[in-house]
């Protein structure tokens, strides 16, 4: 009897389940695109897009997919090599030929022209960015470059100025000295060993290179280059003006900007809105360009929206990848003062979403910027550079030594890419 | 590489507490049919453990002598990836960390007896209490506890500082500086698996018969020595099948090392990763961060090796220490 009994229960499981696969598996229903990011201060202007494209396109279903920084491309390469990426994704220039060569993005062009985007109203080197063996594969999204923030309580506190665009490398040095309380675990500036934010900048500003114009050799043992690297590793060992490597790894150096504990803070202009949005800060900090070493310099880097190759609808992915780049997606992005849009004529928007930072302070230094370095396999050598500068940073190495290392490491790698 | 380990321990654990008669296989049909049942019942487990568990490890072993593309697609290398793990320092450094830190958590299991023990004191108020609390670590998100862990050891604002403050010892960046990371990590693997541990022993203690302890309080012995002559032989082989489980659960640490070693939020690399890494965390730069996912299998395949071999010890070893009653 009990027999029976199971073997019914177990022909009735089996066709339920196999009627409900059925059921799935025939959807009619809108096609959904996922849309991967990973700053959560942009989610909402990217909501707002999707929303706007969903509004022309009312069978289409865009959903925002934010992941961290610190896992989005451990992710990303992840869900690529499952065949399972994202439809529409950010993408930065260190990554994109990487990704570009390997054909998992989508050319964009029959798209850009059939949405009549005017490329000409994005800066070229964006463009060109994005641009793999003449196809392009995303039109440029935004652009960042790198600012001195201060807080202004800690200025007052200490009776220094604040900074201006006259600013060198000594009137930071100076400053900082006056800005550091050791009793009150206060400090001038936070050196961190952050590239785009901190020692690129330095290293173009004293006239050195990071790898050669044609992506075949490493510059970092050039004594221009070490000079820019060691004015931040003297910051730390040396002036003791900053906290050093491991008090930076326990508490974030955007952190102790915001708690106070750090006086002054190199940071993009996508820093704007967060800080603007910590009730903490209200009234305490604004924005300066960099100081200048031998001459004046800033990175300046910018993200694009891609599609990817292999997406179930390559034809809704293509479309929307596209219009995040049209004028009025521009226009959306820039009003919520998360980055400057691309297009031109947005950043004025961007500039008036937070009008209590001098936030043109970023765009006086587009003239003077450098892109950010980038070849075929970018995060192959950044990932020695990360390693290897930690020990100039910890003062475990003389600046020079290390960059000698890194420049052999970094030419091996730089020799790897085919 | 978990698929890896705990085949070998599902393996092999039943063995040590006796093994049960073979039974063969059944010739009237009924028997038949009470067999098939049987297989059919265990079927949804038994497929599960093929897909997930058996098929990955040999799949692992085949990734070991190939090559991979940045977005897949791989090239058979031979020997290649061994090669070059035989002479890569990293290996080696995180071996030793490996092993290092697995000896430290081991040190938690008699700490976990004791605590046991103290639990199981008959009159003992509150011993529920106790006992969540001490299980509580074993069922918090391990990503929960790394990152109020890191907190704890902050070294400008911790909890742990703020306290040796108190008593006059000037505190450490304990998991950012290289010279404390690995120990600072294995404190929180011990009071991670503690919980774990105790129950598994209390349960034991609760199987020695207590005539056993009347009868030598008849004989005149004092609580000491029955301790040691009653509660530690009847627990050897819950003692054992502890020590196994601890070892191999430490050996292939990550979560602990990733979130309380790994970078920070805002992506700065903690400077006492490099020298603290373990065999795991290596596997998984590798394979998820380098790409490099046919070296990555390699390494996997050392740590089997590794598991394999002291699991094998462990087992040789018992004969001289575990009494089963």
């Amino acid at each position: 009897m009990n027999n029976r009994w199971w073997k019914v229960a177990l022909a009735a499981t089996v066709v339920l389940g196999a009627s409900a696969c059925g059921g799935a598996a025939s959807s009619d229903g809108p096609v959904t695109i996922t849309y991967a990011v990973w700053d959560k201060e942009q989610v909402p202007a990217m909501e707002k897009i999707a929303a706007e494209f969903e509004k022309a396109h009312s069978n289409v279903d865009v959903k925002v997919q934010l992941t961290s920084n610190k896992e989005y491309w451990t992710k990303l390469q992840t869900a690529v090599t499952g065949g399972s990426a994202p439809d529409v994704f950010w993408m930065n220039g260190p990554r994109f030929q990487l990704y570009a060569s390997q054909g998992v993005l989508l050319p964009l062009d029959e798209q850009i022209d059939a949405a009549k985007v005017d490329t000409g109203a994005f800066p070229e080197a964006l463009v060109d960015l994005y641009t793999y063996q003449g196809k392009k594969y995303g039109l440029p999204k935004d652009f960042d470059t790198i600012g001195l923030w201060y807080n202004k309580t800690l200025f007052d506190a200490a009776g220094v100025g604040y900074p201006d665009a006259n600013w060198t490398w000594d009137d930071l040095r100076e400053a900082a000295r006056k800005l550091t309380d050791p009793a009150k675990g206060q400090y001038g500036i936070a050196a961190a060993a952050d590239s785009q934010a901190n020692y690129y900048n330095t290293i173009f500003q004293a006239g050195g290179s990071v790898i050669s114009a044609d992506g075949k050799k490493s510059g970092f043992d050039d004594p221009a280059t070490v000079e820019g690297l060691r004015f931040w590793v003297d910051l730390i060992n040396k002036d003791k003006v900053s906290p050093t490597i491991q008090q930076m790894s326990d508490t974030e150096p955007a952190q102790m900007f915001s708690s106070g504990k750090v006086a002054m803070y190199y940071g993009g202009s996508w820093e704007a809105v967060g800080f603007a949005k910590n009730a903490d800060l209200t009234g305490k900090v604004d924005v300066a360009p960099l100081p200048k070493g031998k001459k004046e310099a800033v990175v300046i880097h910018g993200l694009s929206n891609v599609a990817y190759a292999k997406s179930k609808h390559p034809e809704e992915a293509a479309r929307f990848a596209v219009f995040a780049g049209s004028p009025e997606a521009q226009r959306i992005q820039a009003e919520t003062g998360a980055v400057i849009s691309a297009y031109q004529g947005t950043q004025d928007a961007w500039l008036k979403a937070t009008p209590q930072y001098r936030l043109q302070a970023f765009l006086d230094q587009v003239p003077d910027s450098v892109p950010l370095p980038h070849s075929k396999n970018t995060a192959a050598w950044t990932k020695k550079a990360e390693e290897l500068l930690l020990k100039a940073w910890s003062g475990e190495q003389d600046v020079t030594e290390v960059a000698k290392t890194l420049a052999e490491a970094v030419n091996t790698e730089l020799g790897n890419e085919k | 590489m978990t698929a890896v380990a705990d085949q070998s321990v599902a393996a092999e654990v039943p063995a040590a507490t006796g093994r049960p008669a073979r039974k063969r296989r059944p010739t009237t049909v009924a028997g038949r049919w009470e067999w098939l049942w049987g297989l059919a019942f265990i079927a949804p487990t038994g497929l599960g453990l093929l897909v997930f568990y058996i098929w990955p490890v040999f799949q692992t072993l085949y990734y070991s002598f190939t090559e991979w593309g940045a977005f897949g697609g791989h090239v058979w290398v031979g020997t290649e990836n061994y090669v070059k793990l035989l002479g890569d320092p990293e290996v080696l450094k995180a071996l030793k960390n490996t092993l290092v830190y697995s000896g430290l958590v081991l040190l938690g299991v008699p700490v976990s007896l004791v605590l046991a023990a103290l639990i199981n004191t008959p009159g003992l108020r509150g011993a529920a209490v106790y006992r969540v609390l001490y299980f509580l670590p074993v069922v918090t998100m391990p990503a929960a506890v790394g990152m109020v862990w890191r907190w704890l050891y902050n070294g400008d604002l911790g909890l742990v500082n703020h306290v040796l403050s108190l008593i006059g010892i000037s505190g450490q960046h304990w998991v950012a500086d290289p010279r404390f990371a690995l120990y600072a990590t294995a404190v929180v693997g011990v009071w991670m698996t503690v919980g774990y541990n105790m129950v598994i022993f209390a349960a034991g203690l609760n199987g020695i018969p207590r005539d056993y302890y009347e009868a030598a309080e008849l004989d005149g012995a004092g609580r000491i020595r029955q301790f040691f002559s009653i509660t530690l032989p009847m627990l050897s082989p819950t003692a054992f099948f502890i020590t196994v489980l601890t070892s191999i659960g430490a050996l292939q640490v990550f979560d602990v090392i990733y979130l309380m070693l790994g970078t920070n939020s805002s992506a700065l690399r903690n400077p006492a990763i490099d020298e603290n890494k373990t065999i795991v965390f290596l596997f998984y730069e590798r394979a998820f961060i380098d790409n490099d996912k046919g070296y990555a299998a390699a390494i996997a395949f050392v740590l089997l090796l590794v598991i394999l071999v002291l699991t094998v010890i462990q087992f040789r070893a018992q004969k001289r220490w575990v009494h089963y009653a």
